[in-house]
């Protein structure tokens, strides 16, 4: 029997021919991967979509970027929040007597004024008071004996409120140097700073901020273990393709790229459906605490900066499902010769 | 017939081989193959003849004793260069091992894509070697679709199409007519001829007689016995081009 019409001139591939022989294949695995990519790809059977994968990169990456949308609107809440406190204190005057109170409120106030570094010395208006309690007391406050005088007048004493702001944070030094100062003038002045008031909340938004991450850790270490258990399946699935692969010279590269394509292909769909999925929920949800008008809840809208944020979420679980599969094939096949 | 002008191909010296706890399979296994020989492998079943092809075939590595191949020491050598040297061979498997979702084409064209080969440069040299094999039209075939006989010209299409300089072949003859048989052992020595060292496992004295050249190895029990001295000391034979 002759030989075939090409193969009496067939390169061997065991002969060095040049860049193209074998003992240069090595070295160049890579690059000609990239040529061939199409072709190798299919000695796996390629079953993009239709497994579990997809779906399962899908909702994680949708309950991640959730996750991440709501740490970062709470951290824009805080941040907000802080920014507006920053500096801010909170004058009371605390006097029964209503006409002694309001000539405490200015002389606190006149104090206040010639401090450094302390301005926007505003004294809150008699109306607002009244507004800020009648949630609370309703219209008609009764009325209260003075032991004084023995006159009486109507409302409970609420106190006279001044707001300022000093040119630099509040911090208690500065509080127990106007405390001293307001002490010898006005004796029932108390100076607090606004930031104190809302600590609990801070901790709280600190606290959920937290938890956030941690599920956003957790959901990213379920996709691993998720890509892990799919590789491994299809690892078995395909043991004697591999095997042949294997035999016939495919080096550990070789074989793992053939995965990491078609996980990485998986990943990128699962991932544009659950971004986009999420993103329609995170959307719908800013614009229902929007409506709230609250100014605790507004300012915690996402710019677009925290939009780049969560777009990264997609990303980063595209490039760590395919180092998973890489991962997961080059162990398993450190157990072949 | 071969003189050992290139040095050795495969050189055993002393292999043992066991799997896990069990009996050696193979024991002090001690030969040399020449380039351009033509070697048949005989033996009752289970006398060890899969188990030194795998050997051969870098399947597996010795449980002890020394393998040589192509002047490497394959036991010492990193598992990341074992790629070089297998294709460097060429194997047919005793049950054929074709990859079930490509055709009969995609098959044959695997160690080549394996190897880098560009898309242009394989397809006519795989056409070619379907052709010579009897399969011009069932190219486009996936292996559930092809005959027991079909599949093994495929696997041997496969197994010759890099031009192996050591092509290994378990009972490669096992599911095909007496004429098809000896039309596939002449493309081995048309190999043979075109320089690749040869070695066909087979328990078929038939064939044993197609090819009056060739040296016997033959393995009983584990070990390997040179009815013909002829591992010992081949005789010369001119070597065709490599």
């Amino acid at each position: 029997m002759d030989e075939p019409d090409s193969f009496a001139t067939q390169r061997r591939l065991s002969e060095p021919a040049g860049p193209t022989g074998p003992e240069d294949n090595a070295g160049t695995d890579r690059r000609r991967w990239s040529r061939q990519e199409r072709a190798q790809a299919q000695i796996v059977p390629q079953e993009r979509l239709q497994g579990p994968i997809p779906w399962v990169i899908a909702i994680m990456v949708g309950l991640m970027v959730i996750a991440a949308a709501g740490a970062l609107a709470l951290r824009n809440t805080g941040r907000a929040a802080t920014s507006d406190l920053a500096g801010g204190i909170t004058v009371q005057i605390v006097e029964a007597r209503p006409e002694v109170r309001a000539r405490l409120a200015e002389r606190a106030a006149l104090v206040l004024r010639e401090q450094p570094g302390v301005s926007d010395v505003e004294l809150v208006p008699q109306g607002e008071l009244d507004a800020l309690v009648e949630p609370w007391l309703g219209q008609d406050a009764p009325e209260i004996e003075d032991s004084a005088g023995g006159s009486a007048y109507a409302g409970l004493p609420v106190p006279a409120l001044i707001d300022a702001r000093l040119a630099g944070p509040a911090d208690p030094a500065r509080l127990a140097a106007l405390r001293a100062v307001l002490q010898r003038e006005v004796p029932a002045a108390r100076v607090d700073a606004q930031s104190t008031w809302l600590t609990p909340v801070f901790g709280a938004i600190e606290s959920l901020t937290w938890l956030a991450l941690a599920l956003i850790v957790l959901l990213g270490l379920a996709t691993g273990a998720a890509v892990l258990l799919a590789a491994r399946t299809a690892l078995g699935n395909n043991r004697g393709t591999i095997e042949i692969v294997h035999l016939l010279g495919g080096t550990d590269a070789q074989i793992a790229q053939i995965f990491q394509r078609s996980t990485a292909i998986d990943a990128a769909g699962g991932s544009i459906a659950g971004f986009a999925a999420a993103w329609i929920v995170v959307v719908l949800l800013g614009r229902t605490f929007g409506a709230l008008q609250a100014g605790l809840v507004t300012g915690g809208a996402l710019g677009w900066s925290d939009w780049a944020v969560l777009a990264l979420i997609p990303v980063g679980a595209v490039a760590l499902a395919t180092l998973t599969a890489r991962w997961t094939v080059m162990r398993a096949l450190k157990g072949m010769l | 017939m071969t003189a050992a002008a290139g040095g050795e191909i495969v050189q055993f010296d002393n292999v043992g081989l066991r799997y896990e706890s069990s009996r050696e399979v193979l024991s002090d296994v001690s030969f040399t193959l020449y380039p351009g020989s033509f070697y048949f492998l005989t033996g009752a079943s289970g006398a060890g003849k899969t188990s030194l092809l795998r050997l051969l075939y870098l399947a597996q590595r010795p449980s002890r004793g020394v393998v040589r191949m192509f002047g490497t020491d394959t036991i010492t050598l990193p598992r990341d260069r074992l790629p070089l040297l297998r294709r460097r061979l060429g194997v047919v498997f005793q049950d054929f091992r074709l990859v079930p979702h490509l055709s009969a084409f995609d098959n044959v064209a695997l160690p080549l894509r394996v190897a880098g080969v560009a898309e242009s440069e394989l397809a006519q040299p795989v056409r070619d070697m379907l052709e010579w094999v009897g399969l011009a039209d069932r190219m486009a075939a996936r292996p559930a679709t092809l005959s027991g006989g079909e599949q093994q010209r495929v696997a041997i299409a496969r197994a010759v199409i890099g031009r192996p300089q050591l092509l290994v072949a378990d009972e490669p003859t096992g599911n095909v007519d007496p004429e098809m048989a000896v039309k596939l052992l002449r493309l081995f020595e048309a190999m043979n001829r075109l320089g690749t060292t040869v070695v066909v496992a087979t328990h078929d004295a038939h064939l044993l007689r197609q090819v009056p050249d060739s040296l016997i190895m033959r393995l009983d029990r584990g070990r390997l016995s040179d009815p013909t001295g002829a591992l010992r000391y081949p005789p010369r034979r001119a070597v065709g081009p490599l």
